[in-house]
């Protein structure tokens, strides 16, 4: 199959869940492309069906319909397994609270990631080391979560995010609990993530200072894009 | 790998709940395995005491001695595996204050009976070759200053005259709950010598000790004994070396049962302090799971991290349990040693420990896990922050 232009592309997307009586409907009808290279921005209100959304496409979560083509492959079809490694060759992830593990150092969090590849111990600390040197934390790649910052957690993150070197990165509000300084400096590192390293990044946010880093703003609000 | 590490560090990441837990399931390990220990005990102690062996007298009295012939008639009971006889000589040794139990005996099939008298290989042969012969318990030997090879005589009292033995073996019991101050010679020798003194009282027995090859079979086997003589001369009775021991023993088995139930109710208990503390954990780290997951790994590796924490609580309860049984068991021995004079912990117990320690680390994580494997992700998820 060749390389198509789009990196994404979702097809009448609908996903809704339901509370006792009621049926909640997060996401209706959503069809769009993100291009390869594209830094996307997703806004929207609280509640507004974002990170259902970013779940979907990074396949951790399953639409009720449609269709989800990513990295020339149509996800929604993949069984459990097959989605694990899916994710595990394609996505790279940043959550809004870090997520690491408290029991691992930085370096093992990274080198989680590369433990279900089938690079040797030596390949895996190259790999290791060059992505905490690229977020700049070589020298606290001892310390455990709870001796770092936020920021500091978050850039480890990241690093863990671009190990495996995924065709796409997705960040659920990576901002979000992080002071001003730290944000910008999140910010930076995944434009350079994007800009040198050539990755797609899809970043749901709900602060329009963090959306103006990416190229590009969709605006999600009762489950469908307002251009 | 790094899930030993995760396995590891997450057992010890709460230290007072692991602590406790590990605690808990030690105790009960504890109590588990003394509760095995004192059944074993019981089970060992009934085996080689006198629960297969029966005694045959005369229905009249004690006194009156019983025919000779009854024994190739006894020997032919079903059930019966060995049959002994013998006679109490009455003997005095230099004074009546040095009173001491002395028997005529069938000397090997008596022997043979007994095998909580522990002889050396060589004494053993040199007694039941020597006719005039003597075997002596180790206490009595002491008593009396008696080495192998002394000449001891006996005066008579029932049967008249000096006797002379030579001691051949000395008996050790095989624990502490054995005599060892009694005195065996060979019935050959008082029957041979009344054949020729007076030959009235010879070929005579004061008791058949009979053993039986099953302990459960000795009411039966001594009810057939009784019927078989019942229009004799001589009437029988049979009844276990101990006559309160078959009441004894049934009474003795329901507290058994009770004890082996207890020793089962224990092990369900840590299953549930286990479970509760690995379903605690375990919904704690949901986040993390899902992390994990998220990063592609698969429902057993995380069922592996969590079975690998229970293993790790559990086994180390095991362990401490087990190294705790030791002094516990021989601090019960000292503190009753009356009744329980061999209490020892069987290597069988300390395997059913481990083993024990594995099922309830395996059974333990077995809810948790599923609940943690099947939790959607993106659910797993919002459970953080
Ligand atoms: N598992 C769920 N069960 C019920 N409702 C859910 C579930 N997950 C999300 N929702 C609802 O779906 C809506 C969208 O959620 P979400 O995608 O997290 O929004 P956002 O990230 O934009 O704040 C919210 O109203 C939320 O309460
Ligand atoms: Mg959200």
């Amino acid at each position: 199959m060749e390389n198509r232009a789009n990196i994404v592309e979702v097809r009448n997307i609908c996903k809704s869940y339901q509370r006792g009586e009621h049926t909640i409907t997060v996401l209706n009808d959503i069809s769009f492309d993100i291009a390869r290279g594209e830094f996307l921005a997703i806004m929207g209100p609280s509640g507004s069906g974002k990170s259902t959304l970013l779940n979907l496409i990074a396949g951790i979560d399953r639409a009720d319909s449609g269709s989800i083509m990513v990295n020339n492959e149509d996800i929604t079809g993949l069984s459990e397994t097959d989605l694990a490694g899916w994710r595990a060759d394609n996505v790279g992830f940043i959550f809004q609270f870090y997520n690491l593990i408290p029991v691992l150092t930085a370096m093992e969090n990274v080198d989680l990631p590369l433990h279900l590849t089938g690079l040797s111990k030596k390949g895996r600390q190259e790999h290791v080391e060059a992505a905490l040197g690229m977020v700049n934390l070589i020298d606290r790649m001892d310390h455990y979560p709870s001796q770092l910052s936020g920021g500091e957690q978050q850039r480890v993150a990241i690093a863990r995010a671009i190990v495996t070197d995924p065709a796409i990165l997705v960040a659920d509000e990576p901002t979000g609990d992080l002071d001003r300084r730290s944000a910008q400096d999140i910010l930076g590192l995944m434009e350079r993530m994007n800009t040198e390293l050539g990755k797609t990044i899809v970043m749901v946010t709900h602060d329009p200072h963090a959306a103006q880093s990416a190229h590009l703003t969709r605006h999600l609000e009762k489950g469908e894009f307002s251009v | 790998m790094i899930l030993w590490k995760m396995i590891f560090k997450n057992a010890f990441r709460h230290k007072l709940r692991t602590a406790l837990t590990i605690l808990a399931v030690a105790i009960a390990v504890l109590a588990f395995g003394l509760l095995r220990t004192v059944i074993s005990t019981w089970y060992a102690s009934v085996e080689a005491s006198s629960a297969t062996r029966l005694i045959t007298r005369n229905a009249v009295s004690l006194i009156f001695p019983l025919p000779l012939s009854y024994y190739n008639k006894i020997r032919q009971v079903d059930h019966v595996e060995t049959v002994s006889y013998g006679s109490w000589f009455g003997g005095i040794y230099i004074t009546e204050e040095n009173f001491f139990a002395n028997f005529a005996v069938d000397a090997e099939t008596y022997l043979d009976l007994h095998p909580e008298f522990v002889i050396p290989g060589d004494q053993r042969e040199g007694f039941l070759r020597d006719r005039r012969g003597f075997i002596a318990g180790a206490q009595l030997a002491e008593r009396f200053g008696w080495e192998i090879g002394d000449i001891v005589t006996l005066q008579g009292t029932i049967y008249p005259g000096n006797w002379e033995f030579q001691l051949q073996a000395v008996y050790r019991g095989r624990d502490e709950s054995v005599d060892e101050s009694q005195f065996f010679f060979h019935w050959e020798y008082l029957n041979e010598t009344l054949e020729e003194t007076s030959p009235t009282m010879a070929d005579q027995v004061g008791f058949y000790l009979v053993g039986v090859t099953d302990p459960d079979l000795a009411a039966q086997v001594a009810e057939e004994i009784d019927a078989m003589f019942e229009n004799s001369p001589a009437v029988t009775i049979t009844e276990t070396e101990e006559s309160f021991l078959l009441g004894f023993i049934s009474m003795t088995e329901a507290i058994i049962q009770v004890i082996r139930l207890v020793s089962f109710v224990v092990i369900a208990i840590i299953l549930a302090v286990v479970a509760n503390t690995m379903a605690m954990t375990t919904r704690e780290r949901t986040g993390e799971y899902a992390v994990l997951k998220t990063l592609g790994y698969s429902g057993t590796q995380i069922t592996l991290l969590i079975m690998g924490e229970a293993l790790v609580i559990s086994l180390c309860g095991a362990l401490l349990g087990i190294v705790l049984t030791y002094p516990a068991a021989s601090g019960f021995r000292q503190a009753l040693k009356a009744f329980f004079p061999t209490f020892s912990v069987e290597p069988a117990t300390i395997l059913l420990d481990l083993g024990i320690g594995m099922l309830v680390g395996i059974v333990a994580s077995l809810v948790p896990a599923r609940q943690a494997v099947r939790i959607r992700i993106a659910e797993g998820l919002r459970r953080i922050g």
